[in-house]
């Protein structure tokens, strides 16, 4: 018996933001206003994504979290250690038995499935707060589709840089409709936006749920003549060799040494498992 | 106010509603499928799955219209112990349990607005039986095309033409959910072929 009502949040609140969920679904794209708790940690720290995971979970799920797409980073652990204590759930670092994902600013490379929500957690859900930071203004701007700005921004960067610069938090147009930010991913995810599970967005300071339904249209922006291009990093993964994934470049001496290495951590400890090997890899006999 | 309209809640509150909203929420996300919820129960005509969805969803935050031989003194009593919703006319409810007929015609609830879509009214629709056959469904949360028993054609293909304002729409069957949201383009298959 914990001392926690299940998944932390009271009844109430959690009726509140299963409303916001289900409008957010039959809109796809729109920011629904929710009223926002107060968490235990900072904003900043993902109160919008524990929030929606809060109001999702039931006794039976499994967790997953991921920070920059690392099962072990501070964030991770701390909101991994936070549902366990407050729902008694089961958590796990593999994708694939996992129910329920929470994320910060990743997708994860294998691909999700029927029976999976992955929920984000989402700083600045508003595309066109830097364009424009008036939210009545923001707001009439998407009730008229009136999205002009945000092309005008895309080809300044062209006229800037010779290339769309923006590299992540790459605005999407969901379903036709309503320009979204799908939350600073790298814009090498964002392909990955038409899938099979559920995506549910939470910004918690700014008070917006919104969501991606399956199997549901999202195009990156852009234009005839610079097409959209989901780059990444060009060099494999240095300990398992991958060639398709998204890297982080860390720096490993004084002297400008560098590797590459998968950001989704799972994916590379279970590709090491099945034998493949990159630059940087132990050797056979030293790993064991 | 009798025994009946005290009765009827949940068991364990926040499990049973949070398995119930996992139910709303996959059904809603992937019109077409079929999800049982079950654990409240209300006084008749209201079904297990509609009893368990109003009170997942529900609340004095929510103003409900009761439609046709859903206004009857013990579900008022009923909705006023477990939920304390206030009970409004179509115009003003955030959702509206009853009968299509009850409901019809369903312009008369509100849409949201361009600026606000989200401020539009969830009908849940009781029906006696609830079949993946019929009705054509595509769109989002649709891979390809799926089949749902809908009570009539033209209002929902009307509803979808509002997009992005619109009702979203649950259709409720003994312990049997289905949703409908406005997204979903819905066609007649003899017509189609």
């Amino acid at each position: 018996m914990s001392d926690y009502n299940f998944a932390y949040l009271d009844e109430q609140t959690k009726r509140m933001i299963r409303r916001a969920i289900l409008k957010g679904i039959a809109i796809p794209g729109y920011q629904v206003p929710f009223a926002s708790r107060e968490m235990p940690m900072p904003y900043g720290w993902g109160t919008g994504g524990v929030q929606v995971t809060a109001a999702c979970l039931t006794p039976e799920d499994t967790l997953k979290v991921i920070d920059q797409g690392a099962d072990d980073t501070t964030n991770a652990v701390s909101i991994r250690k936070f549902f366990e204590k407050t729902a008694e759930i089961a958590v796990t670092e593999k994708t694939g038995d996992a129910t329920v994902i929470q994320t910060r600013h990743r997708i994860p490379e294998e691909p999700l499935g029927e029976g999976q929500i992955l929920v984000y957690q989402v700083p600045i859900p508003e595309p066109l707060r830097f364009l424009e930071p008036r939210e009545t203004e923001t707001r009439k701007m998407h009730a008229l589709e009136e999205y002009g700005l945000m092309h005008v921004k895309l080809y300044e960067d062209i006229a800037r840089h010779g290339h769309i610069a923006t590299s992540y938090a790459y605005p999407v147009k969901v379903e036709g409709r309503y320009v979204m930010d799908p939350s600073p991913i790298p814009k090498f995810d964002n392909p990955k936006m038409e899938m099979a599970a559920i995506q549910l967005f939470g910004a918690g300071r700014e008070q917006r749920i919104y969501a991606v339904p399956p199997y549901t249209k999202v195009v990156s922006l852009d234009f005839e003549d610079h097409p959209f291009d989901p780059s990444k990093a060009d060099h494999p993964c240095d300990l398992c060799g991958a060639e398709h994934t998204y890297l982080d470049e860390v720096i490993i001496d004084d002297a400008g040494g560098r590797m590459f290495v998968c950001s989704d951590t799972d994916y590379c400890a279970g590709r090491q498992a099945k034998g493949h090997r990159g630059r940087l890899s132990p050797t056979e006999e030293a790993a064991q | 106010m009798d025994m009946q309209s005290l009765s009827g809640g949940f068991a364990t509150p926040p499990q049973d509603s949070s398995r119930a909203f996992r139910a709303a929420l996959e059904t809603l996300a992937r019109p077409g499928t079929i999800h049982d919820i079950s654990g409240a129960k209300a006084p008749a005509p209201v079904s297990e799955a509609a009893a368990t969805l109003i009170l997942t969803l529900c609340d004095p935050e929510t103003p409900l219209y009761l439609a046709g031989a859903h206004d009857t003194p013990d579900i008022r009593d009923w909705v006023a112990f477990h939920i304390g919703a206030p009970l409004v006319g179509p115009e003003q409810a955030m959702f509206a349990l009853g009968a299509w007929e009850a409901l019809s015609p369903i312009t008369v609830f509100p849409i949201g607005t361009p600026e606000y879509p989200d401020r539009s009214t969830t009908l849940i629709v009781e029906m006696d039986t609830l079949n993946q056959d019929g009705m054509r469904l595509s769109g989002p949360g649709i891979k390809d095309s799926a089949m749902l028993a809908l009570p009539d054609l033209a209002p929902f293909q009307m509803n979808a033409g509002l997009f992005p304002l619109g009702l979203d729409f649950y259709f409720t069957a003994g312990t049997r959910l289905a949703g409908l949201p406005r997204t979903t383009n819905v066609s007649d298959l003899m017509e189609a072929n």
